[in-house]
Parts: structure tokens; sequence; C-alpha cells
């Protein structure tokens, strides 16, 4: 078991700069989620931890081992890094069995045969693949598949296992099964995880702490999930996450209005830290219908999904997404073309972006 | 919409012979009645049977019994061996895999219907260039399927069928292929061709919230059988059955037992639920209900305490024991409870159904395997 | 996303400026340059220098030679006739199999592959029994029967060399056409039927165009092909002097018995065929220009097959009696004329003995020809299967600066015309350079077959390397591989199968070789091909038959070794 310090690394690709001085703490034990848009540098990232990337300045250690470092001229060739990997599209070795999958690794290591032969069945175990030890990958389904990755990614090391989006190829229902497995193999063995994806709900599900980058490659958050659900601390992270709707609201004459349009009021608290602009942010479901409400709109579309109705309002030009639970009182009667007054809950706010 | 029946279909029935699965009902004694102008869905799981329907309707398939009656007139019978082929029945069909033809260009692509049917070149232009504007396409008439993106190629095959101006348009899981994002914008636009065209639409889909969104009546059909046919509002409320109501999005059940009158969960008969049971009811019965229609709240209703909670991007979740059970149900994100904490749960107007059938589980494992 | 950048950073990451990897590519380099570049070049220089200068007077004689022009115009006559009649029988039987409910189809598809094995000169041999002048078996029979004067059909023709190559070829067109077929999406013909198209019109407007490509793609192997073709013009045109480009440059070698002056008028005619095949590669290109369209299946689904009704029999009739008259006759007839005592004699039983068989094993001669074919075989197959692996690997993951040119070197041979290779290596290792001298030695054969068949195993390695994923190399060096480890434990073993299918891909035409042999072979290095062409040209028919036979049986047991091994290695 060991921390992961990423400190000041930086990559390019020819002119095109992924990774600036990024700086990351991984702490030991845990599961980190590394979360960030497709092309944030996240994988670029990863690789350089298992030595498929170099870095051109900066150091990384995996414990108090150094694997890493520009200016210490180190650098450690991948099969010695001791990192488990897990790799989106499994890369399970098609020609060998199950167990010699999960041995390879650890012949690599060199260890005796008696210790090869009881941690591959542990880790068969942890993975729930024992009775397929045989079994050559052609034989198995995908999700089955990537249980051997892992199982391959345990024996690889004790200390730190990589996973790059794991579970992207699986379908919806197995991706749920294999997070719930990850994070019990993780409790059992007790291994630093670092997950790699671009899944908001992966990542909210299994992450101990989730580290957020944003498309430039710097990072934005670090915390549980409910500093991020509950304080997100900055817009790209709020927008990120999940469904957004944005307000600007301006003050003027000491009330704040929407739109620099005095006649459409906000009527409640605005933190005092703002005084001229502010953008306001609220979640399509934590806008209610409220008839005594002077923010007033009108439904342009409703769109029943089952558990909710998802509505389009124009308020004063500007499309908002509303989200009504289906099991809502009233929600029903409100149709296309019905006139409704909005009441935004919960809302967060930030510095007003430039146009 | 109007009252006239547009596509009927009577007692229509196909067997599928294999030499390893023997005989496999299909479709069972479908009997269907779609009106003109109507959006009509085939929902179920794979093998429920509803693109063999929707084969057949198009007349790629030959029935084993019934007919098929396509804006009034007689397109498939079995009983007197008459099969319209489905050049000649006037359809216009969107498939799953977009099947435009990547050796044509759009104009060509969009201007085969019209080809075949030999309309005068000047009019052939006209059509086309409208078909193409009403898909968002103008300006890519010489560019050819390969250098377009999945939507746009669905959008080519969208305007392939509205160009000859079908009565009937058959959509065979259309948005399948798209990214979710895209699926959305072309549902609507779906809704906007029909509203401007008032052709009358067979939506063929295993997702259920796509089918809820653009159907005005939906059918659910399971191993070969209609189970309930209906609005999306009303099958999602008022679901008939177990499977329809697991089917039709994110479901809660809970195992009960009645003892005069009351409620408890299986097992447990501390604390009874505060629900009033059907009449009917046997002793022991499962309550349905839908995560986000249970009510959690400080101090009414069921005691419980919050065994997990689980952010997910756009609600919270937690699990909550009931008696031996953990039952889950979401809310908005601004309802926090930490874990561990005391908590109360309401249930409102639960479906009541009788405890599981075995039976009904092997056959569809069966199916799943033909 | 980016681009996984893999392998040379995992070549990077092993410290070393010179590894594994740059040994590989250096060789793989000066391999190509002597193997491919070097003939070649010496055919150029050859053909437009004399003696260190320049010097087109041989070259503008040869070409506007009378004779050398008509067989260019043969050699195209037959190369368009066969190209157009095979593409219309490859078509229209794999449609037939492909689309329609003709039954037996899986037996019948496997049929129409056999001609593919066998070298078509024996079926142009087979032919000639039957049909050639007054002294074949049918001719005979027919002028016996319906007291004809003129023997009635004439294979010792233009027509009788375009029949036989077309029977030969249009596997090419079909293989290429009915797995185009296999891979469409049903839903394409469905959409059009909905459109309003008749199941003829869906043909001709959607089926058709669609697998435009894969016709193109087969056409253009039968042209190649026919242009660059010996074996049948030969058997059936010496007798009736008519010559095509190939068999005028044996001739004209083989007249001058090997001297410097005959290979030098060699050489400028291969200028020629091989202007010819270059011209013929444009117009290709040109008339069929090939877009690769993206027809494969979405959801899985048997298309809709095309009830023939009434046309089911009669058609089936007809296929079978095309699978008789090509596959069947062809191979029968050798075997009879193998068995029968001289030739001419009836084809009847008091007249069969093995005694063509007894002669054919007893020969020295013989026996030599067939363990030269052996060794040629296996040793051309070997070091190509590693030297293909080799070249693949530096292309695909390696991917030094020039890979394009490594690419071009190993597939160029390919498309140049066997005859011509062979006097490339002929100018080149006889003594040219370095002094060195093949000439006569079974060493210049193996040089050639490893110039020809080269393309073969790098293709197929290069197409099972594209399937390894680079993380499954990655995946082993985290676990602790390093880069020469994850090269031997894993990629090695994953492309197995595509070395193993790349030797046989070079075994078994290399049994059959004709073209190439023919013109290096010594006294000692006669291979099998040459030795049946001998063994008729000397008039000793019946023998030649029965070695025909004997390496018949060899290609169907090593056919039928590689659809077990592939068989068995689908699963893994």
């Amino acid at each position: 078991m060991a921390a992961i310090k990423f400190i000041n690394i930086s990559f390019a690709y020819g002119d095109k700069k992924i990774l600036e001085n990024f700086s990351l703490d991984v702490e030991d034990s845990q599961i980190m989620c590394l979360l960030g848009p497709s092309g944030c540098g996240k994988t670029t990232l990863m690789r350089c931890l298992l030595g498929l990337n170099k870095p051109s300045t900066g150091e990384i250690y995996v414990g108090d081992r150094c694997v890493f470092s520009r200016e210490k001229r180190i650098n450690i060739p991948p099969e010695r890094r001791g990192i488990g990997v897990v790799f989106q599209d499994y890369a399970v070795w098609p020609h060998m069995t199950v167990l010699e999958n999960v041995c390879y690794p650890m012949k690599k290591h060199g260890l005796s045969r008696d210790e090869i032969d009881s941690k591959a069945r542990y880790a068969l175990e942890q993975v729930r693949m024992s009775d397929y030890a045989p079994y050559l990958p052609s034989q198995l389904s995908g999700g089955q598949q990537q249980r051997v990755a892992i199982a391959r990614a345990l024996v690889s090391s004790d200390e730190v296992i990589v996973m790059d989006e794991p579970i992207t190829n699986l379908d919806a229902k197995l991706r749920e099964e294999m997070l719930i497995e990850i994070r019990q193999i993780q409790k059992n063995i007790g291994t630093t995880i670092l997950y790699i994806t671009h899944d908001q709900e992966a990542s909210l599900q299994l992450c101990d702490k989730m580290a957020i980058m944003d498309s430039e490659g710097k990072l934005t958050q670090i915390g549980t999930d409910e500093d991020i659900i509950l304080r997100p601390a900055s817009r790209f992270v709020f927008e990120f996450i999940g469904v957004s709707n944005f307000f600007r609201l301006s003050r003027i004459n000491d009330t704040w209005c929407f739109h620099d349009n005095n006649s459409i009021t906000y009527t409640d608290s605005v933190p005092d830290k703002y005084n001229s602009r502010v953008d306001m942010g609220v979640r399509p479901n934590d806008i209610i219908f409220d008839d005594s409400s002077s923010v007033r709109g009108v439904v342009k579309r409703s769109v029943f999904l089952g558990s909710e109705y998802n509505m389009f309002i124009d308020f004063d030009g500007q499309e908002v997404r509303v989200q009504r639970s289906t099991f809502d009182d009233g929600v029903g009667s409100v149709k296309e073309g019905s006139e409704v007054g909005l009441k935004f809950l919960n809302p967060v706010f930030y510095n007003a972006k430039e146009a | 919409m109007s009252d006239k029946n547009q596509v009927v279909l009577r007692h229509v029935t196909k067997k599928f012979t294999t030499r390893t699965m023997g005989t496999v009902t299909a479709v069972d004694d479908f009997n269907l009645e779609i009106k003109e102008g109507e959006c009509f869905s085939f929902l179920g799981p794979s093998g429920c049977g509803k693109t063999t329907t929707l084969r057949m309707i198009a007349g790629f398939e030959d029935l084993s019994e019934g007919e098929i009656e396509l804006c009034g007139r007689l397109v498939s019978s079995s009983a007197k061996n008459l099969y319209i082929p489905p050049e000649e029945r006037d359809l216009g069909m969107v498939f799953q895999a977009f099947a435009v033809w990547p050796h044509m260009n759009i104009f060509d692509n969009v201007a085969f219907p019209l080809k075949i049917r030999k309309v005068a070149r000047r009019e052939i232009e006209s059509r086309v260039k409208d078909a193409l504007k009403h898909c968002s396409l103008d300006g890519l008439e010489k560019l050819y399927p390969g250098e377009l993106s999945g939507g746009q190629q669905q959008r080519i095959a969208l305007a392939r069928a509205i160009v000859t101006n079908p009565k009937v348009m058959l959509l065979d899981e259309p948005l399948s292929n798209l990214d979710p994002k895209l699926r959305e914008t072309m549902r609507f636009e779906i809704k906007e061709l029909q509203r401007q065209f008032g052709f009358t639409i067979i939506f063929v889909t295993h997702d259920q919230s796509e089918a809820m969104a653009i159907s005005d009546r939906m059918m659910v059909c399971d191993m070969g059988r209609i189970m309930q046919i209906d609005t999306p509002e009303n099958l999602y409320r008022k679901p008939n059955s177990r499977f329809v109501h697991n089917f039709l999005g994110e479901s809660t059940f809970i195992n009960v037992t009645i003892k005069d009158s009351r409620v408890y969960p299986k097992g447990d008969e501390t604390q009874a639920i505060n629900i009033t049971p059907p009449d009917d009811a046997l002793s022991e019965m499962v309550i349905a209900t839908r995560p986000n229609a249970i009510r959690l709240t400080k101090d009414s209703g069921f005691r419980t305490r919050i065994e997990k909670r689980i952010f997910l991007t756009d609600k919270t979740e937690y699990l909550v024991p009931v008696g031996e059970q953990l039952v889950k149900l979401q809310t908005p994100h601004r309802v926090v409870f930490a874990p561990g904490e005391s908590c109360c749960i309401e249930i409102a107007s639960p479906g009541w159904y009788p405890p599981e059938d075995k039976e009904a589980e092997a056959e569809r494992a069966r199916r799943q395997r033909f | 996303m980016f681009k996984r950048k893999s392998n040379s950073d995992l070549a990077a990451m092993e410290g070393r400026k010179f590894g594994l990897d740059g040994i590989m590519t250096a060789l793989s380099f000066v391999l190509l340059f002597i193997i491919v570049v070097i003939p070649i070049f010496m055919i150029i220089y050859n053909a437009f220098f004399y003696q260190g200068k320049f010097d087109l007077t041989l070259f503008t004689s040869v070409i506007f030679d009378k004779e050398n022009l008509k067989a260019m115009g043969n050699t195209i006559i037959i190369a368009v006739a066969v190209t157009i009649f095979g593409t219309i029988m490859g078509l229209f039987y794999a449609w037939l199999l492909g689309r329609s409910d003709i039954p037996a189809k899986g037996f019948m598809r496997a049929l129409f592959t056999i001609p593919y094995m066998f070298p078509p000169f024996f079926g142009a041999m087979a032919w000639d029994l039957l049909f050639s002048g007054r002294a074949g078996y049918i001719n005979r029979w027919l002028m016996s029967t319906f007291h004809l004067r003129t023997p009635p059909v004439n294979i010792n023709s233009l027509g009788g060399i375009i029949f036989v190559e077309c029977s030969y070829y249009f596997p090419f067109v079909f293989m290429q056409v009915v797995s185009a077929l296999e891979r469409m999406d049903p839903t394409l013909e469905e959409s059009a039927r909905i459109a309003g198209a008749r199941q003829s019109q869906v043909i001709w407007k959607i089926t058709l165009p669609l697998v435009k490509p894969a016709i193109s793609a087969g056409a253009l192997l039968i042209l190649i092909s026919s242009l660059a073709h010996f074996g049948v013009p030969s058997i059936l045109g010496f007798s009736k002097n008519i010559f095509t480009l190939p068999t005028m440059i044996y001739a004209l070698i083989n007249k001058s018995g090997g001297s410097f002056e005959g290979i030098r008028q060699g050489t400028a005619l291969s200028i020629l065929l091989v202007a010819v095949v270059a011209v013929a590669l444009v117009i290709q290109k040109k008339v069929l220009s090939s877009g690769s369209y993206d027809i494969i299946k979405g959801k899985s689904m048997r298309p809709t097959l095309i009830k023939l009704r009434g046309a089911k029999y009669p058609l089936l009739f007809l296929a079978c009696l095309t699978l008789l008259v090509i596959v069947v006759v062809p191979l029968v007839m050798i075997f009879l004329v193998a068995l029968v005592k001289a030739y001419g004699l009836p084809l009847v039983w008091k007249n069969f003995s093995l005694s063509n068989y007894q002669k054919v094993f007893a020969s020295p001669a013989t026996m030599d020809s067939i363990w030269n074919s052996l060794f040629l075989s296996v040793t051309a197959g070997v070091v190509c299967m590693f030297l293909g692996v080799m070249i693949a690997y530096v292309i695909n993951r390696i991917k030094p600066r020039g890979r394009n040119v490594l690419e071009i070197l190993s597939i160029l041979p390919y498309s140049i015309p066997g005859t011509v290779l062979a006097i490339g290596v002929i100018l080149a290792w006889s003594g040219a350079i370095f002094k060195i001298t093949l000439y006569n030695t079974i060493w210049i054969i193996l040089v050639a077959y490893m110039a020809r068949y080269l393309s073969f195993s790098m293709k197929s390695a290069s197409a099972s390397l594209q399937q390894v994923n680079s993380s499954l190399e990655e995946a082993s060096r985290a676990c602790g591989a390093t880069h020469t480890e994850s090269l031997r434990d894993i990629t090695l073993p994953l492309i197995k199968p595509a070395m193993v299918s790349g030797f046989f891909l070079i075994f078994l035409p290399a049994m059959r070789e004709l073209t190439t042999s023919i013109l290096l072979y010594g006294p000692y290095s006669r291979t099998l091909g040459v030795q049946i062409f001998a063994l008729r040209d000397a008039g000793m028919i019946p023998q030649a038959a029965a070695l025909a036979s004997v390496a018949i049986v060899i290609i169907i047991v090593c056919n039928s070794i590689v659809t077990w091994i592939t068989k068995d290695r689908k699963g893994a």
C-alpha cells in the first residue's frame, strides 16, 4: 500500500501541451477518481505514472520510491514500477488461460511456485472467477474479461492499481455491478486505486475522493462525493457534474434583477460578497412551480420520461430546463403552453462570466 | 390524430421453427388498431416479438396466422395467402443501422424512391429539396453518407422516408446507434416532422424512456404476448402486471405480510407500514413503487434509518432498511440525510402484486438464448 | 483523445538507443534492398544501358519487332477477355450462392473455390488432351461420330487460352464478392424495397454498386494474373505459334540457350510487359474507381433470400454443369491419362496400368524435382514467414522514418510479373554483384521465390498485428516484463496463427510454381512444375499427367492440413 505523488508534471505531444506543472496527491489505501472531460490529459497522466509516457518536468513518487524525476534523471522502466493496471479494452492476453494471465506477472517478478499458486487463487476469488481458471478469454463475456484484468492487476502490485475507464465497454447493468465489486475488493485488500474516467456517475459511486480536471488539464477541485455535489468549488465543476441552468443577475437600485431587466426581480438572498453582477446556477430539479412567484415563464415543451417530466420553459427569452418528479403534487396539470411561476431552491453563485 | 384506423392487426401470429430450439411462437395473437396520425410504440425486451411484428407490417415476413390491414387495404393474410410485397405498401421505414446507400450522394439517396416511381425530374428536385430542408440537411446534397456523422445519416434516412409522403412510417430502433444527447434532439425532430406531415408512426424500441417520450400510446410486450396497451402516463402509473411495472423504469419492490388488514414488511412485524391493502390481497404480497415516489422525512411515516447514501449526478439515492429488506429511494440533492441518521419514509398508493412467478422467469431465460 | 503512440515510446523507455528495434529496422531495409531493389534495378539498367553506356537500340528494335508486337496484342486480348468473362462468371455465381434460395450452397461454394488451388497449366494440359486438333479425345470422338472432316473445337487458340484461364481465375471475383455479400447489412437492400424498388431493381441499383469495390478488387487480380500468366498460353499456344509476352520472353531466352544476348532481349521485352501491367493498373483505377464503403451489418439478420421459383432447378443444373466442366473434367482427365499406357490409346480399362507411376518414381530427375520443390517451398515459406513478421512489426509498431518505403518495397514484387522477376534475378546473381553466381543453382530460385512471395506473409502478419492492441503489450510491461519479454511472451504467440497461415500462403503456390522456375532452373534444380512441363514438352504426356496427379494429391493434402489448422485456431 502506498500513496502516489505527482509533482509539477508537464507533458506535451509535439507542440500540444497536455499537462503543465500538474501536481496531485493520492492518499494511501483510497480510491481516488480522476475525473475530467475527454481530452483533458487524465490518460496522459496515467501513462506517465506507468512509465509509458515520459514527462518533460517533475517527479512522480509511489510510496517513498521515486519512479520518475527529471532533475535526478530517474526514469524507472514500466516493468519495474510495480503498478497494476486495468485498461479500458481489458487487455487480457487472448492466448493465455485465465490462470496463466493472472500468473504471468508473478512469474516475471520471480515469485516461488507456491506463492504464485496461493496469490492467484486469492486474486481469482476476489473477482469471483475461480471457476473460470482454465478458460480462454474468448470464452468469457466482457465483464468476466475485465474481472480477469482486475485480478491480474491485483497480483502485479500490492501497492497501487491504476484503472483507465475499466467499465466503459460494458453495458449499463454490468457497469453498476462492477463498480460495487471494485469497491468491495478495495475494502478487502486495501490497495490504493487511481481510477480514471470521464463518467461522473461512476466516480460518484466509487470514490473515496475525487479530483476533477478541467478541459485545460488543470485540477479544479479535490474532495469527497459530498463536497463535490453539495459544495462545488467552481462553475466548471457545477456544470460538469450535472445538467444546470445559469442565470445572470445584476444589482439595479439595490435589488437583484434577471437579465439586466429591472422588471424581473430576484427576491431571495444573494451572498454579500457579490455586489454588482453574479451568475446563479440551479439544477433542473431544484426549480419548482410556485404561482406566487414573480418569475414567470411559459412551458414550451414537456416530455414525459416515466419517473419525471422534462420541461423546457421560456423565461424572458431564456430556455430553462426544469425536471419535475412524476409524483410531485399537481405536476400532471402543467401542460405545454401553461404559464408557471418559478422558484429556485438551492442556488449556487459564481462570479459573472464575461461574455 | 383522427378516429380512422390506419394500421390494423387481427390475430397476427408468427411461429419460427429451428433445429435446436424447436418451435417458438415469436408473436402470439396480436390484435392492434393504430389510428391515423398516431405515434404508437412497440416496447419490450429483446425477443418479445416487437421487431418481428414490424417486419410483418413492412412485408418482409409472412404470417403464420391472421391478417394485416394498412390504410383500409388488406396487405397480408395467411388465410388468403395474400402478401403485397414491401415496395407496394407505400410505407416509410427507418432502420437502426441507418441503411443509407453509401454509393449515392445525399440527393440521390433521397431522390431514389421518386426515381423508382418515375416522377418527373423537376418535381423530384423540388420534393427532395423540401425533404432535405425539413430534416435540416439543406446544402449537403452533394456529399456522400461516409462524410457525415451518425445523426446526419439518420436524417438522410428520415428524409428518404418522408419524400414519398407515406401515410405510415415504421421506425425500427432508429435512435439506438446515436449518442444520448443526439437521441433527445432527433426524438423531437421526428415528432416535429409528424406534426407537419401527419403520418402515423410505429416506433420500435427497447428503451422505455424513449418510448414514453415519443408515443401517444404504446404496447408493452413480453415473450411474444401483448402485456398492456395504453398511454405512457397510464402505463407508468397503473401498470397491470409486475413485468410492466419493472420494465417501465426503476422500481422498488417490498415483500409484505398482511395480518388483520395491517401491512408488515415480510419477516418483521414490529412496525406496520401505513398503507391500506386492497380487499383481495393474499396474506403474502409484493408492493411495487418507484424510488422517487417514496417520501423521505424526518418524522412522519415508517421509522427507519439511512443505511447507505449514494450521490448521483442529478439526485441522491438512499438505501433504508424496511424489515429485512433494503429499500431504494431517491430525492433531489437538496434533501440531505447523513448515513446512519434516523428518518421516516412514506409510500403513497403503491401497486400490489402476488409474489414472484418462477416459471415465467425460466421461459424468459430460454427465449433470451434463442 | 490522443491517439496512443505506443511502442515507439515503449522502445524509448528501454533507455538504449540501439536495441532490438534498431537491429530489426536496419535488417528489414538491408534485406529488402538485396531481394527486391537490386533485381529491379538490374532489369532497368540492362534494358537501357549496354556496356556502361546509355543505349536504346536494342530496346527499340525489340519493341518494334512485329512478332513481339503481336505477342503484346495477344497478351492484352487474352487478359481483357479473361477479366471480363471471369468477372461476369464470378459475379453471377456469387450472387446465386449469396442471395438466392438455390440448394446445396455450402457444398457448391467449396467446389467453386477449388480451381483456385490448382495451377492453371494442369487445366491447360487436360483440355489439350481433350480438344487439341485431331488428337484430342473428344475431338476424335466427335469427328468419328458425326463424320466431320475438321476437328470441331480447337483449344490451341486464343479462345481456348481465354476459356482455360477464365475457369481458373474467376474464383478471384467469386470469393471477394461472396464475402462482401455476406458482410453487407441486409437493411440496405430492405430499405430500397420500402422505397418502392422491385427485387430486380434492388439488384441493379443497390446490391451491385455496393459490391463494386469487391468486384473491382477481384477483377484487378484477374487482370494482373492473366497478363503475367505463363502456363496456359505456353501449353496451348506454342504448337500453333501463339505467343504472349511472358511466353515470348521464355522462348527468346530458351532459343538463345541462356546466352547473355537472349537475356538482354528478354530484358527489353520485360520492360514492355511491365509497362503493359502498369497501364492496366492505371486504367483499372480510372475505370473502376474503388471506394471502400461501410456496408457492415448492424443488427445480425439473415438477408431475405430471393425465391428463384421456376428457375431454381435449371439454375442448379447450370451451376452443377459449370462445376463439372471446370473442376471435375480436368482433374479426372489428368488421372485417366496418367493411367493410360500410351498417349492416344482409348480410355478403356484394358489400356490402363500403373506403369507411368513406376516410371515417374523410378526416374531420378523426377524424384529430384519433387524434393527440390519441397525444399524450395518449405525454405521460402519458413524464411518469408519470419521476414514477413519482422517487416510487419517494423512497419506497424516501430514505425521508423521511411516505413512507407519498406511497405512499398515488400508489396511491389507481387505486381511484377514472375517472368520479369526471374530475369531480374538472373541479371543480379550471375556474377554482377560481388561476383556472386547463383545461376543454375537452386538458390537462385529460392531468392526469386522469396521476392515473389514475401508480400503474402508480410500482409498476413501485418493484418494480425493490427488486431493485437498495443495495450496488450503495455499491460505486460506493467506486469513486469521487459520489452523483449513482452515481444516473446505476448506479441509473437498472438500472431502465431497468422504466421502459420503466412507459411502456407507461400508454401502452396511455391509447390506448383512454374513461371519463374522455368527461366531459372538448371540441370540439377528442376522443380515439380518444370518437370511436368518438360515431360510434356518431350512428348511423354502420360508421364507428365502421372506427375501432375502426384502434385494434385500433394496439394490436396496440404490444403486439408491448412483448413484443419485454421479451423482449430478459430477458438483461440
